[in-house]
């Protein structure tokens, strides 16, 4: 049986609590919601955090509130098979709701939440392994070694942002609050990530996602496209979430194309934008944001199947994306 | 649905009267302790004083050992023992020509997973924290990755017992004259395939828990197809008089041949509970079980075949190079399958095959449902279909007219009993509509047919011995119960519901009055384990000789007490009466009273041991069977032509068992062959990373090996065609393997009639689909697949003329040198194949 | 504010707890990195609880908590306590199998039977909540559960046939 190391426990009652006490703890203190990203990272020896701060126990994570008319907040610890569930967020922010209910299994949906998901650790072909398996190589950077597998000549990890609803975070321009004993601070989704395998998120160490608000709904539609082995359990290998903005007149006033599984961060697809942003959503401009996006993906060798395929896919994904967003 | 059996005359069991139990579909014996959890497999159990144990495994792939230091762990608190591979220097190996496994590496390791050393300790956290404190010092040496790089090193040789540097096993045969026959063909097709290697992945992580007697007697639990072997190797690795070793066969939580081998946890166990005196348990990781591995051998294949225009063959010359992993394991049986039975389905006049098995430094190949026949099967099928679009027939209608008949010999002498595989091919043409669907379905869509053969047991035991293949025991109580014993193991395949049945049969009383007690070498009697698909038929015969014998037993006494002549009486309904009255007669607990009354306490035994094969050549001990199996499949695909993603959503199975035991366990049989098949045409791989990245595993676990869910598992429509075997128990067949094989050639070719591109390689991935599409837009084949095959020495072909030519199953050079006088006995001539090559060590 | 006062557990020490589980409470201390797969099996000897990678990659360790399916595998067991949690031992009712277990054996649907608690417990939420599922309804709630022996056609059948049987069940009963 694949084990825990051992760890101190807290759980806290409240977020102040939460904050405080991962303050105490320091560098070597974690916080886990769900479980289902952190326990198997743990068990694998990937994170060996000395203390682990649960929030199960903290009711203010799991609220839901606002409307579509002025956003939505959701609470970080809201599980991601409620979220995919929540009649107004299936109903307004379908993408999300969409996102959320394409993670993983039926039961990691219980159990994991929106915060742990859109903090996914990053994920890789080299690290995703037992301390075993992973001393067989030699380790890599992200933990306990000094290379990159993916890249051996690079001098960055390039582990990746695996997360089904941060693509559709950055393409929604949501935001979240992050909570720490320094107080709280409200910024863009697209701020809380980094294209480094490593350090993938910019915010403190010591700061806890709190809340997770939707923008208010508009002359905008998004969607949510993801690409796996099975319809069930594997993360992504292509994620494509798009948001598009719409003129009166049928005009694409703005758009997000956003790619997740194939950086390091959810990559942001600004020649995409370019491409639809003054024409219809029509097959020529499609084509030409699909295009755009197939030149700006660079996958690697970190997740299932070839590299040259999942880039033939970015073209294909993003054109199905683009196409439900045209009734 | 099952058709009605066309028996041909009485199968082994049958009374003349109908059968009562045989045929009908009821849950297996022991569903009811399955869907409560109160069935206890290896890892629920638990001894008092129990220690737990861990296994150090190497993190390099080829090694020598300079060093190993175990004293940190030793003195780390809790732990109460250390073994290291000198602790247990014997080896063993599942093939008496292949001891080549240590409990514990003694000297080298082969792998990243081979085990180097065990610990026990009071828990198992404390057990793996004492394993990161073994000093191991590893002097690398070359590792190889591929065949191409066995093919390549001659030196450092994985073991000095191979062939030849890193080729483990060579076999090259010919039966008939292949170049010649081939000149007169009409059309000669080459092609090369891949057939990627795939493990079994049983949902249940092997365990074993071993317990030292003071007496110095040992019993070990575990999750094991094989417990014979495993007593055997146990005794041998352990030096223990077998007769003070018990092996318990725990129910399997799956296994599909990776529990088949002697596993080095098993001896680590016992050699643990020995020293320490208490009980010692393991449950390996799941990672540990990709280590422990014995799956489908990657495969590399070539294959020549000649027809005539319409379709039949006249001459076919196969060739496979089988990466066989660290060690020998089942290898020199695999590398023999992967030739055996290309002629069992149609009829091939003239056939070559040459195989070669190369050592590398990966887990061990093995025995994986089909057992080295689904790679030639995907060959050969895949190459059909090519050959009947040549040829400008109905790839259909083309196999059904180049059919092997029954009762006919093949031309490398297998002996064909009962054969439905015509009526398997009728079943799901029709069933399918395929004459509507083949070539007729939009672009993107498309249907894939494909047959196969599969064995119902093998000829021969895999260690030389002139003993049953299967015993069963019976003991009649005067309650009227009967308790069935037998060595056989059930690993979800529902052999204890099949011992039931048999026994029940025979003797009119129904599955529920017996007590099946099987897998326990010092209660049962061998049976030789689950594998090669020969518990229905070995152990099933078996029943039926011990439950007719204890019939006749009865029948004396109470024909004598009913004054009614014996032959008059029927044993049917928990009753034993008169035929021509049937109100007279007595309960079968009254009968067995009768019994016990004037002949006292009723036990039986009955054993099987399988018919002779006509072959006498060196090899002929792989392929021979009582009964074959057949089969025939077509799968429905849609393929989504911008990414090439393969989508199956039914597949239509015929499978010919000769008599379903029970209908409802053997279409379960079938289904959960067509979803094994549907993971290794779609997606299952067990593939390394290369040289410079020390050849480890890919991604071995759950989420990485893709495993199909109920999202992407397609609609089965199964159909059991009853040709009933002579061999068979109440004529039956086997049905747990051969239903896999031809789904993979079934997919592959479905996806040429749905796009018109060739994927010769398993599995179909979309990037294998993808390339194919592209290279076909651009004017080029559109196929995917090897490019070559290598340019390999194999040793000139042993010639052994076939039936057809008058030989006499010996090689052509060898029939000069045949005994005077029927001299050898059978078992001499038998024993030439890979059996008894090595004799048996010799114990102290 | 005050706050109810946050729970601390030492690695090293046992800590005590209670579980509910089956409707049967059970006190016990146990290391406080246990999960609660570890916990129902080693220290409630509850061992009906399968498991098959430890990682959340399988199903096989499906239970039910507040009648929600969670992998005890990745389920810290201390966040657990006092909460309602199902296995399959408490499904079968005075010796009578559950209309699942029931349908379970008839069909065939447990072959090596060791998937077989996962697929029951994460069916009967499904019941619970849909008491007559389409198929597809079925495919997706089971598609966190891997089953290697079956193919899954018998599992699905014998959640339809149980839902049916529940279902007449029902309509017998109400008055």
């Amino acid at each position: 049986m694949l084990r825990l190391p051992r760890f101190r426990l807290i759980e806290p009652r409240s977020v102040y609590q939460a904050v405080v006490a991962r303050a105490e703890f320091g560098e070597d203190a974690a916080y886990v919601a769900g479980g289902t990203d952190l326990y198997p990272n743990m068990k694998r020896r990937q994170q060996t955090p000395a203390t682990v701060v649960a929030l199960p126990r903290i009711a203010e994570l799991e609220e839901i509130g606002g409307t579509p008319e002025v956003g939505m907040r959701i609470g970080a610890g809201v599980t991601l098979a409620r979220l995919a569930r929540h009649p107004l967020l299936s109903e307004y922010y379908p993408a999300v709701a969409r996102a959320a209910a394409l993670v993983s299994t039926p039961p990691l949906r219980n159990m994991g939440t929106i915060g742990g998901n859109l903090l996914l650790d990053t994920r890789c072909n080299y690290y995703d392994q037992t301390y075993e398996w992973r001393r067989a190589i030699d380790f890599c950077m992200k933990k306990d070694g000094d290379i990159c597998w993916v890249a051996p000549s690079s001098p960055r990890c390039w582990a990746v942002q695996s997360s089904d609803g941060a693509p559709v975070a950055v393409a929604l321009d949501a935001e979240v609050t992050l909570a720490s004993v320094k107080g709280a601070r409200r910024i863009r989704a697209a701020e809380l990530y980094r294209n480094d395998g490593i350090r993938h998120l910019a915010k403190e160490p010591g700061e806890l996602l709190v809340s997770y608000i939707l923008p208010p709904l508009g002359a905008w539609r998004a969607t949510y496209v993801k690409l796996r082995r099975r319809g069930s359990f594997d993360f992504p290998v292509l994620g494509v979430a798009a948001r598009v903005d719409f003129a009166p007149d049928g005009a694409v006033t703005g758009a997000r194309v956003v790619l997740g599984a194939v950086a390091s961060c959810p990559l942001e697809l600004p020649a995409a934008t370019q491409a639809l942003v003054g024409r219809r959503l029509d097959e020529e401009s499609v084509a030409a944001a699909a295009d755009a996006a197939y030149h700006a993906a660079k996958p690697m060798d970190n997740t299932d199947f070839t590299l040259s395929w999942r880039k033939e896919m970015v073209r294909v994904l993003v054109r199905r994306a683009l196409e439900q967003l045209w009734g | 649905m099952t058709d009605g059996g066309r028996g041909r005359g009485r199968e082994r069991g049958t009374t003349g009267g109908g059968l009562r139990v045989v045929g009908t579909s009821r849950p297996r014996v022991d569903a009811a302790a399955k869907v409560t959890g109160q069935l206890r497999f290896a890892d629920d159990l638990a001894l008092p004083r129990m220690l737990h144990a861990k296994l150090l495994r190497s993190p390099v792939p080829h090694a020598r050992i300079a060093r190993i230091d175990t004293a940190r762990a030793a003195a780390h608190p809790g732990v109460l023992a250390v073994l290291t591979g000198r602790d247990l220097p014997i080896p063993y190996g599942i093939l008496p020509v292949s001891r080549d496994e240590h409990a514990l590496c003694v000297d080298r390791v082969r792998f990243v997973g081979d085990a180097v050393a065990a610990v026990a300790a009071l828990d198992e956290e404390t057990a793996a924290e004492a394993c990161a404190l073994i000093d191991v010092e590893y002097e690398p040496l070359p590792a190889i990755a591929t065949i191409a790089e066995a093919l390549a090193t001659r030196e450092p040789r994985i073991h000095d017992h191979a062939d030849d540097g890193n080729v483990h096993k060579h076999v090259s045969l010919e039966f008939g004259d292949v170049d010649a026959a081939m000149a007169g063909a009409d059309l000669v097709r080459d092609d090369v395939f891949f057939y990627e290697g795939s493990t079994h992945l049983p949902m249940e992580q092997h365990a074993a828990l071993a317990d030292w007697s003071s007496e110095g007697r040992l019993t070990v639990w575990s999750s094991t197809q094989t417990p014979h072997y495993v007593h055997r190797a146990l005794a041998t690795v352990l030096e223990l008089p077998p007769a003070h070793v018990r092996v318990i066969a725990t129910p399997n939580g799956g296994a599909f041949g990776g529990k088949s081998d002697p596993f080095g946890h098993e001896m680590a166990v016992a050699a643990l509970a020995r020293r320490t005196g208490r009980p010692v348990k393991i449950c390996l990781t799941r990672e540990e079980v990709f280590y422990c591995h014995r799956g489908r051998h990657p495969t590399l294949m070539r294959i020549r075949t000649g027809v005539r225009r319409d379709g039949s063959i006249v001459a076919m010359d196969f060739t496979s190079l089988l990466d066989g992993g660290a060690y020998g394991s089942y290898g020199v049986a695999s590398t023999y399958y992967t030739g055996a039975l290309q002629t069992v389905t149609y009829r091939v006049p003239h056939y070559r095959f040459r195989g070669a098995r190369v050592f590398t430094n990966k887990p061990p190949c093995g025995p994986k449902r089909g057992h080295g026949t689904p790679q030639p099967r995907f060959a050969v099928e895949c190459q059909l279909d090519r050959i009947a679009e040549q040829l400008a027939l109905d790839p259909a209608e083309m196999r059904r007219r180049i059919l092997q008949p029954p009762e006919s010999v093949t031309a490398n002498w297998l002996r064909i009993g009962s054969m439905g595989l015509g009526r398997c091919i009728d079943a799901v043409v029709d069933a399918s509509g395929w004459r509507d669907k083949f070539r007729r379905l939009p672009y993107g869509r498309g249907v894939g047919l494909a047959c196969s053969s599969y064995i119902s047991g093998a000829g021969l035991p895999i260690y030389w011995n002139a003993m049953p293949h299967s015993g069963v025991q019976l003991k009649l109580d005067r309650s009227g119960g009967v308790t069935a014993f037998s060595g056989s193991t059930d690993i979800g395949q529902g052999s204890d519901s099949v011992l039931a049945y048999c026994v029940a049969e025979v003797l009119g009383i129904e599955p529920v009055d017996i007590r099946v007690v099987t897998g326990d070498t010092d209660l049962t009697p061998v049976d030789l384990g689950s594998y090669s698909s020969r518990v229905t038929l070995m152990m099933g015969n078996a029943a039926i000789d011990a439950a007719e014998r204890a019939r006749e037993l009865l029948a004396a006494p109470v024909a004598a007490t009913l004054a009614v002549p014996r032959e008059r009486l029927v044993f049917a309904g928990r009753r034993v009466f008169d035929a021509e009255r049937p109100e007279h007669g007595m309960s079968f607990a009254e009968a067995v009273q009768v019994g016990e009354s004037a002949l006292g306490t009723i036990g039986t035994v009955g054993s099987y041991t399988p018919p002779r094969s006509p072959g006498r050549y060196k090899g002929a001990g792989v392929g021979p069977s009582p009964a074959y199996s057949y089969s025939c499949a077509v799968a429905e695909v849609e393929v989504e032509p911008d990414s090439g993603i393969v989508r199956v959503p039914k597949v239509w199975i015929a499978h010919d068992i000769g008599r379903a035991i029970n209908p409802l366990l053997a279409i379960g049989q079938v289904e959960g062959s067509v979803y094994m098949g549907l993971g290794e045409a779609l997606m299952e791989e067990m593939t390394y990373r290369d040289r410079q990245r020390n050849v480890v595993h890919h991604h071995p676990s759950m989420l990485e090996y893709k495993s199909i869910t109920t999202l992407e598992m397609c609609d089965v429509e199964t159909m059991l065609i009853e040709e009933p075997d002579p061999e068979g128990p109440f004529g039956a067949k086997e049905v747990g393997q051969g239903p896999l094989l031809p789904i993979p050639p079934a997919v592959a070719n479905a996806v040429h009639d749905a796009v018109g591109v060739r994927i010769d390689q398993v599995p179909c991935s979309p990037h294998a689909v993808m390339r194919a599409l592209r290279d076909k837009a651009r004017g080029k084949e559109g196929r995917y697949g090897p490019v070559s095959f290598p340019d390999h020495d194999f040793p000139p072909p042993a010639r052994v003329p076939t039936p057809e030519q008058g030989g006499d199953g010996r090689e052509a050079d060898r029939r000069a040198h045949a005994e005077v006088g029927g001299g050898a006995p059978r078992e001499a001539r038998a024993g030439e194949t890979i059996a008894a090559r090595a004799p048996e060590p010799r114990r102290r | 504010m005050t706050q109810p006062v946050q729970i601390e557990a030492p690695p090293r020490q046992k800590v005590q707890a209670a579980f509910v589980v089956n409707g049967e409470r059970h006190e016990i201390a146990f290391a406080p990195h246990k999960t609660l797969l570890e916990v129902l099996r080693e220290d409630l000897a509850l061992t009906g609880t399968k498991h098959g990678c430890e990682l959340g990659e399988c199903g096989t360790c499906l239970v039910l908590v507040d009648g929600v399916p969670v992998l005890s595998c990745l389920a810290l067991a201390l966040s657990y306590a006092e909460r309602p949690i199902a296995t399959v031992e408490g499904m079968a009712r005075a010796g009578e199998l559950h209309p699942l277990q029931q349908a379970f054996a008839e069909l065939g649907a447990a072959q090596c039977g060791y998937c077989t608690p996962g697929f029951l417990l994460a069916a009967s939420a499904l019941l619970a909540e849909r008491p007559r599922p389409t198929r597809d309804e079925i495919r997706d709630a089971l598609s966190g559960s891997l089953c290697r022996c079956t193919g899954y056609h018998k599992i699905i059948e014998a959640i339809e046939l149980a839902a049916e049987r529940m279902a007449a069940a029902r309509e017998r009963e109400a008055p």
